[in-house]
């Protein structure tokens, strides 16, 4: 793997342009700057298009003989289904707005990654191939030839997007990057261009069951294993139903919640929740993914991914569907799943069996967020919780991305937070970096690959820069958080920029403060950590269960 | 600071747009400069406008994907603010109230903020980002489009007989400053002020001039001509302003004639650089004046999970079914005491290509129609292209 510089060198950057003209440069495919050639096995997984041995260093990135026509009439099938595409390449008059909103423009300062200038690599051949001032001016009317070349550009900077949206909010037009980011994507993976790291969880998910590629009795495996960690922390096993059929609810989260600490504290959080509450409700093993990576290489694949939650909803005969904490998952679902797998008339109209609210907002695609069905237990009094089991946290929050500006679920996990911790232990970040302005981690929408990381940390220096800043001020020590990528990608980063800063997700955060009838003291959190004011007793516990 | 090839190349041919009304009209082609120019560019302009509308109108959208800037409307106890309901619409109304205030207020362009890279030097990293908000290109644009709007309402006066009294209302207003006779009219001065202000930043901000292009310069060179055309025919070298109107009227009525009087060559250079811009604004850039309705990220509300919204040419996708993962792993899950839809002894009994018939029919059964099947095609659109190198 490439060098890492230090946090000194890396943050410096210079936000200037090179003198050359942009059409003239090309990217240098070295090592960290790029995410890795898809393996052919994952491509034959899913049937999709030629599936091969390449390398993103070679000069020969063996393009099956007709790409250019594939792509050509791809793209021109893409402007006559996609208004949105269509409309993104003629308005947009290069104001300049989004320029300084991207992370990775802000973390890395190449000029290729400014919104407005990403767009103009896709700008640039719809002008050649669909308008006539590019067809006669060229490259005067800013139009350019497909090459290869080209292609590997689009390679370079649509992989170094991340489909967070965040200059679609500062667009006067609501010109959507990530739209066309996606749409840019399918056009290269349906010449055979895809990266490692999203295609091998997609063939994983859609072969197996979920990105990790857990067969099912491993899943189950991995959920008992949790149980037994809650027990140990709070006396009380949660029950794992898994695949049963005839009940109320199909909860489906995110693999990322079960696979790698910190999400399984999170999805400890949720099986001790649903525990104490005695929902009717049921995992599956099949729609064991709430994420899709699918929706990182093309709106087919993500469908694909996606079709999963009403099948398996149907099969195993529940009336509606919870959603763990995601950030993708969730644009998906509140965007794309009903239009996409619809209608879910099969399913009933949510309500919480717990308070009897209608989720109204809900009623066609009949899937409600975890936090939406929370802060609704906690508003009507329904959780015992003791808050200050979360003394030892000092937290911020982090709005994801997805969540934020795809669906506008912002005031729910604040209203959770605030009701799990001690008052005075939350802190917001600068308001110019959260909510709508959020930054992303700099590692969404498929980059978390290792071979990246330079790019990551560089992506997500924006984000650390305002956690440094409540950090240094607060005292904050934990970052929390709504979406398994951010939960899988912040570790390092944190480690990177602003080392001692540690991730939580919400409903791990709810577990801690649980109090359970007939459940032992609690002297620990769910990683074990001694909480405040029981360090005696904590170590004490560790040296008899460890 | 190095001026490009794309500044260059519409400065010039601006200042050929200037020429070719002098030699015109110099050679006596009133006619064509005065009558039949002008309702060509007219005619390119409604055309082209619709045709470009059409063209967007006809074609999908497949999803509803706003861009949301506040707090979703869920639980019902949850309160919203004005803020949130007109940045995260709900309803109608609601989308309603956004796009009013993205096309009168620039809404999105407001919320700009600027970022910087400041020296830190208490942080490991040295720097740190800090953002300031940020609204001279707001107010840049603001002031653009406005003083444009108002500069193109005081022209009705020339084809109006007799001239609507909001027109003399915004003449009045505009001309509050009597500082010169005739009277000033702030609108001019403010559309050259902010025009600079676009074509400097377009020069001095290393960022914007590094993706300008041509057609980016070009109607900020065409509009400062034709600003300083119109100035200088009211201030400077003035017309017989009966005749004009004659002429103007003449069109607006489509009995169009060129008066007997002499207009000065300044007023047609003023009307061809107003014409071929016309003419020139459906095909560019320009054509966000009707987009900005279009943009399904404003223009939409954020009610999916509540309202269905249906895709077109939504189409069947290749997908699995529970049975795929039981056939794969039916010993594994028993083992692990998963329920199973067909039991390790059955499935043996039943054998691989029943199993594979059965995964069908379940398939069938679960997935929506137009959601999926096990034997769907992946990416259809070129699937013919991929077939032919297969076929060779």
């Amino acid at each position: 793997m490439a060098a890492i510089p230090k946090p000194e060198e890396l943050a410096n950057i210079s936000f200037r342009p090179p003198g050359r003209k942009w059409m003239d440069t090309k990217p240098e495919f070295k090592e960290g700057t790029h995410c890795h050639a898809a393996a052919p096995k994952w491509l034959e997984w899913l049937d999709y298009p030629f599936p091969r041995s390449w390398s993103t260093y070679d000069e020969d990135w063996k393009l099956p003989k007709n790409w250019k026509e594939i792509f050509l009439v791809g793209f021109n099938d893409r402007l006559n289904k996609y208004r949105s595409l269509r409309l993104f390449m003629d308005i947009c008059v290069r104001c300049g707005a989004c320029a300084d909103k991207c992370q990775f423009f802000l973390g890395t300062g190449d000029p290729k990654n400014m919104p407005v200038l990403r767009a103009e690599l896709m700008r640039s051949l719809y002008r050649r191939y669909h308008t006539t001032a590019g067809k006669i001016l060229g490259r005067l009317a800013g139009a350019r030839e497909l090459t290869e070349d080209v292609v590997k550009e689009l390679y370079y900077y649509l992989y170094q997007c991340s489909e967070c949206r965040r200059c679609s909010a500062f667009c006067p037009y609501g010109i959507d990057m990530a739209d066309i980011t996606i749409l840019g994507r399918e056009l290269l993976s349906s010449i055979g261009l895809g990266i490692e790291w999203a295609m091998a969880s997609v063939g994983s998910c859609f072969k197996i069951g979920s990105h990790i590629g857990s067969p099912p009795h491993a899943f189950k495996d991995m959920l008992e294993f949790f149980a037994d960690e809650c027990e140990v922390v709070t006396g009380i096993r949660p029950r794992v139903p898994v695949n049963e059929k005839g009940h109320e609810i199909l909860f489906i989260m995110p693999s990322g919640d079960y696979f790698a600490d910190p999400g399984t504290f999170n999805c400890m959080g949720y099986l001790l929740l649903f525990e104490y509450l005695d929902l009717d409700y049921t995992i599956s093993t099949f729609a064991a993914e709430g994420g899709n990576f699918g929706y990182f290489i093309s709106h087919e694949m993500g469908k694909r991914l996606n079709a999963k939650f009403y099948a398996e909803a149907k099969r195993l005969g529940v009336k509606w569907i919870l959603g763990g904490e995601c950030g993708h998952m969730w644009r998906v679902i509140n965007q794309y799943m009903d239009t996409w797998n619809g209608p879910a008339d099969f399913l009933e109209e949510p309500v919480s069996p717990i308070t009897g609210t209608k989720f109204e907002n809900a009623k066609s695609t009949k899937m409600v967020h975890i936090c939406e069905f929370t802060a609704d237990l906690i508003k009507h009094g329904k959780l015992n919780l003791d808050p200050s089991r979360n003394a030892h946290i000092v937290l911020t929050f982090h709005d994801s991305c997805n969540p934020a500006r795809a669906m506008g679920l912002l005031e729910e996990p604040r209203y959770i937070i605030k009701n799990v911790l001690p008052p005075g232990h939350f802190y917001e970040m600068p308001e110019n970096t959260i909510r709508e302005k959020n930054f992303c981690c700099g590692s969404g929408s498929g980059f978390n690959a290792d071979e990246y990381l330079p790019i990551r940390l560089r992506g997500g220096f924006p984000r650390a820069s305002a956690v440094r800043y409540v950090h240094e001020k607060y005292g904050v020590n934990h970052v929390g958080m709504i979406c398994a990528i951010d939960r899988a990608v912040f570790p390092p980063l944190m480690d990177y920029w602003v080392p001692g800063v540690d991730i939580t997700g919400i409903h791990e955060l709810v577990g801690n403060a649980l109090v359970f009838p007939g459940e032992r003291e609690r002297v620990v959190d769910l990683r074990k950590r001694p909480l405040k004011g029981k360090e005696k007793e904590a170590e004490k516990f560790l040296e008899e269960v460890m | 600071m190095s001026f490009n090839l794309a500044w260059y190349c519409s400065f010039f041919l601006v200042l050929v747009l200037i020429f070719v009304p002098i030699i015109g009209v110099t050679a006596g082609l009133e006619v064509v400069f005065g009558i039949i120019i002008p309702y060509l560019a007219i005619l390119i302009f409604f055309v082209g406008m619709v045709y470009k509308v059409v063209i967007w109108a006809r074609t999908p959208v497949p999803f509803r994907i706003p861009t949301t800037c506040g707090q979703q409307k869920s639980l019902p106890w949850l309160k919203r603010t004005l803020r949130d309901r007109l940045e995260n619409p709900f309803t109608t109304w609601e989308v309603i109230g956004r796009m009013i205030l993205e096309v009168f207020f620039f809404r999105s362009l407001f919320r700009n903020i600027k970022a910087q890279l400041r020296d830190e030097p208490s942080y490991p990293e040295k720097k740190r980002l800090v953002y300031w908000s940020s609204k001279w290109l707001w107010l840049g644009a603001i002031a653009f489009h406005y003083s444009f709007l108002v500069i193109l309402i005081r022209h009705l006066w020339l084809f109006t007989e007799p001239v609507p009294s909001f027109v003399r209302l915004v003449e009045h207003i505009d001309s509050f400053f009597q500082l010169y006779v005739p009277a000033v009219y702030i609108s001019g001065i403010v559309l050259i002020v902010a025009l600079t202000y676009l074509l400097l930043r377009r020069i001095f901000d290393p960022k914007l001039r590094y993706i300008s292009l041509f057609s980016d310069y070009l109607p900020l060179f065409w509009l400062l001509a034709i600003g300083i055309s119109g100035i200088l025919m009211r201030y400077f070298f003035k017309v017989d302003m009966t005749a004009v109107k004659e002429l103007t009227l003449g069109l607006a009525s489509l009995h169009p004639h060129i008066p007997k009087e002499h207009i000065g060559v300044i007023f047609y250079v003023h009307l061809f650089l107003v014409s071929s811009f016309f003419a020139y604004f459906p095909f560019t850039k320009l054509a966000h004046m009707a987009g900005i309705f279009m943009s399904m990220t404003r223009n939409l509300a954020n009610n999916n999970r509540a309202v269905r919204h249906v895709n077109p040419w939504n189409y069947p996708v290749r997908v699995k079914t529970y049975l795929d993962q039981e056939n794969d792993w039916r010993e594994d899950m028993a083992k692990f005491g998963l329920p199973l839809e067909i039991s390790v002894e059955e499935a043996k009994k039943l054998g691989k290509e029943k199993l594979e018939e059965l995964a069908d029919e379940e398939a069938a059964r679960l997935y929506n129609k137009l959601s999926g099947n096990r034997h769907a095609p992946v990416f259809p659109e070129t699937e013919f292209l991929r077939k032919q190198i297969k076929e060779e």
